[in-house]
């Protein structure tokens, strides 16, 4: 290894390269660079892939803390939110030995947009589907991004059509406010401020192949 | 967002299976999975609030049992209001004309009108005089496109589990079609259907209810029951129509049974998974056996089952999506 220096000068160059890549060589000052930094694309990192990690697990203890006499329930709204949903399953699991139940809700067919004919009627997004009963459950719904709060709204009215839960809640990855409904979240990754022209990428793993929460902002002449 | 699909559905009415693309076909088959699940909640309401507050008349200008409350019950299950109308409590036995019993009923603003009549082509007429949003229920020997759909659906959703592929269609597969090709118009919607899909299509029957020329809708046509069936993935059987027994089409119902009959005999000359459909009534033991029709390749009940969820799909596209107008 310590040869390598010997023979070829950008053979140190490259090493360099290497070491850089490792994370616990990345100096402080970078990381925070990557967890609130400007993409050159424009696109703001509103959460890094550790940052995920670790909001993700801070939740699941908020669930479990939460519920000590009932076991919960997690329902994921489709699509982003069942891998969540499955994460924090994981953790939950990791945290008290025993796994929740977990489910899928579509809410596709509880959308309140559809009947304007202005939105087109979705059929990708999957199916709602869970094998248990949620009479009388404790239900989580997961969910990454809120933001009207109208799909959380359908997936109430999802959720009620099945059975009366004795008790819903919500879980979210990201709040970016601009609610039109009184809804919020029980349980919070992390939440920012934005403008309704902006646009907020959760980017799974599970789905789109890496971990990472983008901010697209909308070029806006200052004032 | 990004959203999945990528047709929007853009039309007003379903009067023909004739005028739909491959990729409008595929959107109502991809829609309707979602509603088949409604109907089979163990627990809780059976039905989504998708039309809630539109009204749904059923104008049921010839007898039907099957189609109709198929159709009504989607609507429920869709939350819409819906009346029926049939022949019998109509003022058409007044001699009121179908464009003045559409025009009372939309002066009620309906908002889907879905037509059974024994006249071919009156829903495709009445959608250029009235604004509500038509479904073909069948029209005289013309077309039933409801009933293409939900059979096509009803093949596609065998051969997707027969071949564990969730994304299989029906590309290359054979189906033939057996019995009064002339008078039916499921035969008419199911050959566009299914030929549009990718599917081949063969047609048997008695040279004197092959409509001529039919080869010309891209299908293959014989008298012989065996060569129709072999090879065939799909062994579609339609209802001889007895009451149309007087205008002797064929010498005699026996030699139609000994010549054409779907049964476990004739069943041997084609595959073994082959699926056996029909679209009801049945007329037992005269075009399908009754052991085949309640034995294991029949899919009779599950195209009843799958009809409500296509309609649902249907009357959810027709009237949530699509600019208004």
């Amino acid at each position: 290894m310590g040869r390598r220096f010997f023979f070829a000068s950008e053979r140190l160059g490259h090493a360099f390269l290497r070491a850089k890549a490792l994370p616990y060589v990345v100096p402080a000052w970078m990381t925070t660079m990557h967890e609130s930094g400007r993409e050159s694309n424009g696109a703001e990192v509103v959460m890094s892939a550790e940052a995920i990690g670790a909001a993700v697990a801070r939740m699941a203890v908020e669930i479990v803390s939460a519920h000590t006499h009932r076991e919960a329930a997690l329902l994921g709204i489709l699509r982003r939110g069942r891998p969540l949903a499955d994460r924090l399953a994981q953790e939950i699991e990791a945290l008290t030995g025993e796994g929740p139940k977990v489910g899928s809700l579509a809410t596709t067919l509880y959308r309140d947009d559809l009947r304007t004919g202005k939105s087109a009627v979705g059929t990708g997004r999957g199916e709602t589907h869970f094998d248990f009963d949620v009479d009388g459950a404790w239900v989580v719904l997961v969910d990454d991004v809120l933001n009207s709060g109208r799909t959380v709204r359908a997936a109430l009215d999802e959720v009620m059509d099945y059975g009366r839960p004795a008790r819903i809640q919500l879980a979210c990855l990201i709040d970016r406010g601009l609610r039109e409904l009184p809804i919020r979240a029980d349980y919070l990754g992390k939440s920012i401020e934005t403008q309704p022209d902006d646009h907020v990428a959760v980017h799974l793993a599970e789905v789109d192949g890496e971990d990472v929460v983008l901010l697209h902002r909308t070029q806006r002449i200052e004032e | 967002m990004a959203v999945a699909n990528t047709v929007a559905w853009r039309r007003r009415h379903l009067v023909t299976m004739e005028d739909l693309f491959r990729e409008e076909i595929e959107l109502i088959l991809d829609t309707a999975p979602q509603f088949l699940a409604v109907q089979k909640r163990e627990s809780g309401i059976k039905k989504v609030p998708l039309l809630q507050g539109r009204l749904v008349v059923n104008l049921f200008l010839e007898p039907s049992t099957r189609t109709r409350i198929s159709f009504e019950l989607a609507a429920k299950r869709l939350s819409a209001d819906t009346l029926t109308i049939t022949t019998s409590g109509s003022s058409a036995v007044k001699g009121e004309s179908l464009h003045d019993t559409l025009a009372n009923i939309e002066a009620m603003h309906s908002d889907i009108v879905v037509i059974r009549s024994r006249f071919a082509g009156a829903p495709a007429i009445l959608t250029h005089r009235h604004t509500s949003r038509i479904i073909n229920a069948g029209d005289g020997s013309h077309e039933h496109p409801t009933q293409a759909l939900l059979d096509a659906f009803t093949i596609r959703q065998h051969v997707r589990a027969q071949r564990d592929d969730p994304g299989a269609g029906l590309d290359g597969l054979r189906v033939a079609i057996i019995g009064d090709i002339a008078h039916s118009r499921v035969a008419r919607s199911n050959i566009w259907c299914l030929t549009k899909l990718g599917a081949s299509v063969v047609v048997c029957g008695p040279r004197t209810l092959l409509p001529p020329k039919i080869e010309r809708m891209g299908v293959d046509v014989t008298s012989d029951l065996r060569e129709a069936m072999k090879g065939a993935d799909v062994v579609y059987a339609l209802r001889i129509q007895l009451e149309r027994q007087a205008q002797s089409l064929f010498p005699s119902l026996r030699e139609y049974i000994r010549l054409f009959r779907v049964d476990s005999e004739s069943l041997k000359v084609a595959p073994e998974n082959a699926l056996v459909m029909h679209p009801g009534p049945i007329n037992r033991d005269i075009e399908l056996a009754a052991d085949v029709a309640d034995g294991p390749r029949s899919v009779i009940l599950e195209q009843v089952s799958n009809g409500v969820a296509i309609r649902m799909a249907i009357m959810h596209l027709l009237a949530n999506s699509g600019p208004e107008e």
